[in-house]
């Protein structure tokens, strides 16, 4: 009883943050091991980590006894809480266009992906353009409205696409190119997608020295008219300055290099490599380059440049000294994570500790946030998920889900409530039926 | 000429007898809106104002007498947000069966028509590459100047009770802007007018699915268009400062070029954009305030739910609430899954402009394309049974609307001085056996167009200014 009192303060009071200490778990840190103890949770923040914590003041106990907990699971690939399409693929450099206008707090795939123990994704624009759209950091506060969601402080990015999706829109006779009165889009071929980048990041190029000239005017007190703002051309300019992350999609080995090629010949880094199925052919030059690979753990042959791919991937890239994470692209798949990462260990026999930090504190990393989040160390967000066996194991189910010290998903509570939802909706349904005509195309006389 | 003249004569005869310059109704109950209901009064019009109301309003010599004896009179209906005037902008009618019914193939789409619909009139929407390009901006249009007179809706929405319209080039994201009109069958349309130019219409898509997009014209996405509405401002705002800065020291100065888009973007007081889902309403309530323009939201599918009035409030923007209230499919397939939002969205639709007058939300209902009197009164009906006041849903179709427009000067009550447009009927006005007996416009008296057959009504938005 007074297990389930606790449960249901803490499921009553998500809206603000209070003192937590969940105990008796296994902990699993990703950076410091694993150890059996408790996290003591304060304001938000992990405020200890041990076998034994202090108590803060007014802490609600949840006992975690036989359970696990491992930090937030990070998603660097999601297209999830989008409104509309995810792509704007009308033209090739859609760099104008921002996922910060369009998050769609209400999705359902929020609360599932939350369900599956992530607590933070990185939502990015679809792979229709050569340069796409921007992208930005989201936790999963389910409940909370647009600007709620967005991870304060996490550095914004922007997607890059090669290869078959955004030579497609150039080829008619793909499907999906020219229709009798819109022409096809340039570019169709390998070659055009690196030309539309480069001529995308000269035009860039072009129009920062102007910016630069206008403020280097404005500093010796001259009074010139600013120049007119190109919201295609803000965010490379920012790309350039290493403002924006580059967060590129991309399958073979051919592609990849050419598109370190190109940043070195621009003088900034790509970020994270996305899907990268061919990674492990080119490991050493993407180690080399520092550059990040986010990529599915046993996902191929799903289309032509995807033929070669091998789920030895992620850790062969991972030994040869890249930082690697497990995405999902999907919103299913969003909802277990944990047991994509459990394959690195089946192929490439990686440690619990190395799987699961390709979804947590690896992500983290490649977006910047490892200050923040991604593992479960004193003074980091309170981003915890407690699943009731291994987390890397198939059988494990999640049963909380802490964002920021307050829990956002809960087992028990989620389980409970469903009758009363079912009878509530069934009562609508009801209604709506009796208050429908009847319809006239039944049989009998019909005036 | 010695023929004309006679003739003339007899013409001008005829026209003063069929409508007078002074007349006045009396012994009617008086529904004034911004004061007290008079229970017998009389309403005196003179050259298409009023010049007095009251219970013992003094009638001049001469004026024509109506007999208002268990007749109410109420001041005209105004359509906040409407494309009557502009035939081009007609929707289709709807399929057989009424409204209510969207087959896949037939999405009718009234009040917005934006960018790349083939389906309009209109010249094709020349394939844009970017936000430097602008096809899809007409903002320098002025409904006033596309207001045709033949318009056959002028006469249909008439018969409905409404005397005013809030007539919008809805064709476009930056559509152009409305004007204010009077439902007057005149010979020309400057009479009609208003108001000619009250704010900026715009209009968004959501796009088409994961591979929305592909091959047709910039905006795709929703975002897309949000991207596109921002550039123009930035452009406007630039546009602004380099024109300012020529007038002030033109010598020396490349002249910039005179930009017809921003111009008319610039001379615009107000805007309009589509909010259905509460997600939309901050969305758009957040957009404007960026974009530093007053806005009127239209939409209003949630308003009904907790979250929509207190945001609505503390944005304190007025919105237009669509009156083509959610409706149920009609032999739904019982195997299609229904959310839970979906039904609410029907069930609850209706109680929004109640909640909203709860909350002290300025507001304004519109018809969203429903033209058929017994529709309106359908839907009105519908709000007042979920809990609108009826004087609240008077108000919200008369002087809330011309308040919102800052129009409370001239139109949406009975008062003196205000424009003589009054709606007179037997019985409540949105019950269901009342009648419409005669309706004023600019002081000139309509009798109501019959009931065409059952089943012939339009074609209303599933959702106000978004396409799919």
């Amino acid at each position: 009883m007074r297990k389930f009192r606790i449960v249901a303060l803490a499921a009553l009071a998500p809206l603000y943050a209070q003192n937590i200490v969940i105990q008796n778990a296994t902990i699993m840190t990703v950076t410091k091991g694993t150890l059996q103890g408790s996290v003591a949770i304060q304001n938000g923040k992990i405020a200890e980590v041990g076998e034994k914590v202090m108590m803060p003041q007014n802490s609600t106990v949840i006992d975690a006894g036989g359970q696990y907990v491992i930090p937030g699971i990070i998603d660097c690939h999601s297209h999830i809480a989008v409104d509309g399409s995810v792509n704007e693929g009308s033209v090739s450099v859609s760099s104008m266009v921002n996922i910060k206008d369009v998050i769609n707090p209400e999705d359902i795939s929020i609360y599932r992906a939350l369900a599956g123990g992530v607590t933070t994704a990185n939502i990015l624009h679809g792979s229709a353009n050569p340069i796409g759209g921007q992208t930005i950091v989201l936790k999963m506060r389910w409940g909370q409205d647009a600007q709620g969601m967005i991870f304060e402080g996490a550095l914004p990015g922007i997607k890059f696409a090669l290869g078959e999706n955004p030579k497609r829109p150039g080829n008619p006779p793909g499907g999906r190119g020219a229709t009798p009165t819109v022409p096809a889009r340039y570019p169709a071929t390998r070659m055009g997608v690196e030309d539309t980048i480069r001529e995308a990041l000269n035009q860039a190029k072009a129009y920062k020295a102007e910016w630069d000239d206008y403020a280097a005017k404005l500093a010796r007190g001259e009074h010139p008219l600013p120049p007119r703002k190109d919201l295609k051309l803000e965010p490379l300019k920012e790309v350039l300055e290493g403002k924006r992350y580059v967060h590129a999609h991309c399958y073979r080995e051919d592609e990849i290099l050419m598109l370190l090629r190109v940043a070195d010949d621009y003088g900034f880094k790509i970020r994270t490599l996305q899907h990268v199925l061919e990674g492990y052919k080119v490991a050493q030059e993407i180690a080399a380059s520092g550059t990040g690979a986010s990529t599915f753990s046993d996902w191929w042959a799903f289309k032509i440049e995807a033929y070669d791919a091998i789920p030895y991937n992620a850790a062969l890239m991972q030994k040869k000294g890249i930082v690697v994470s497990l995405n999902s692209d999907d919103d299913e798949l969003m909802r277990h994570l944990n047991t994509e990462a459990a394959k690195a260990m089946k192929y490439g026999g990686l440690s619990e500790t190395d799987a699961l930090a390709m979804v947590t504190i690896n992500p983290a990393k490649q977006l910047g946030i490892d200050g923040r989040v991604g593992s479960i160390e004193a003074g980091k967000d309170a981003d915890l998920v407690i699943y009731d066996k291994n987390p890397l194991s198939d059988y494990a189910k999640v049963q909380k889900v802490l964002i920021d010290g307050r829990v956002y998903f809960d087992r028990d509570n989620d389980v409970k409530g469903r009758p009363a939802k079912v009878l509530e909706k069934q009562k609508l349904l009801d209604k709506e039926k009796q208050s429908q005509p009847k319809s006239a195309g039944g049989r009998g006389p019909v005036q | 000429m010695r023929k004309l003249v006679p003739a003339l004569l007899l013409l001008c005869a005829w026209a003063i007898a069929d409508n007078p310059r002074t007349l006045a109704i009396r012994n009617a109950k008086i529904v004034t809106v911004s004061g007290p209901v008079l229970n017998q009064g009389t309403v005196v019009v003179r050259n298409g104002l009023i010049e007095a109301v009251g219970e013992n309003a003094p009638i001049p010599a001469g004026a024509w007498i109506i007999d208002g004896e268990g007749m109410t009179v109420y001041p005209g209906l105004i359509d906040s947000l409407s494309t009557v005037g502009i035939p081009s902008l007609a929707p289709p009618p709807a399929g057989r069966g009424g409204r209510g019914q969207t087959t896949p193939t037939q999405t009718p789409t009234p009040t917005p028509a934006p960018v790349a619909t083939p389906a309009t009139t209109t010249a094709p929407v020349a394939r844009a590459m970017g936000p430097e390009d602008r096809p899809a901006t007409t903002s320098w249009v002025l409904a006033a100047d596309e207001i045709d007179p033949s318009d056959h809706r002028i006469e249909s929405v008439r018969s409905a009770g409404f005397t005013t319209t809030v007539t919008f080039p809805a064709r476009a994201i930056f559509g152009g802007q409305g004007s204010i009109i009077d439902l007057a069958s005149v010979q020309h349309a400057g009479e009609m007018v208003v108001v000619p130019a009250v704010g900026q219409y715009l209009a968004v898509s959501r796009g088409g699915g994961v591979f929305g997009g592909f091959g047709a014209g910039f905006p795709n996405a929703l975002m897309g268009y949000i991207a596109y509405i921002r550039q123009i401002y930035l452009d406007a705002e630039h546009y602004k400062l380099l024109k300012e800065t020529y007038a002030h020291a033109p010598r020396g100065m490349e002249r910039p070029p005179y930009d017809r888009a921003l111009e008319g973007v610039l001379g615009s007081k107000r805007i309009l954009l589509p909010a259905n889902r509460v997600v939309e309403m901050d969305r758009m309530l957040r957009f404007a305030a960026e974009l530093q323009q007053p806005v009127i939201l239209y939409g209003m599918r949630e308003a009904y739910r907790p979250e929509a009035a207190p945001l609505l409030k503390k944005y304190g923007s007025p919105v237009l609430v669509s009156m083509h209230w959610t409706e149920a499919p009609r032999d739904p397939d019982p195997e299609a899954y229904r959310t839970m939002r979906s039904l609410e969205n029907v069930d609850q639709g209706p109680a929004a402009p109640g909640l909203l007058r709860k909350a002290g939300v300025p507001f304004a209902l519109y018809t969203d394309g429903l033209d058929q009197p017994k529709e309106l009164q359908r839907a009105v009906k519908k709000a007042i049974d979920a809990g609108l006041a009826r004087p609240d849903a008077i108000r919200a179709l008369t002087l809330s609307p011309a308040e919102i427009y800052g129009v409370a000067d001239r139109l949406g009550s009975i008062e003196v001085g205000k424009i003589a447009n009054l709606v007179v009927t037997k019985g409540d006005l949105f019950d269901d056996h009342t009648q419409i007996e005669m309706i004023f416009v600019d002081g000139k008296q309509y009798k109501p167009a019959p009931e065409p057959p059952a089943g012939g009504g339009r074609g209303a938005t599933e959702e106000p200014g978004v396409s799919q």
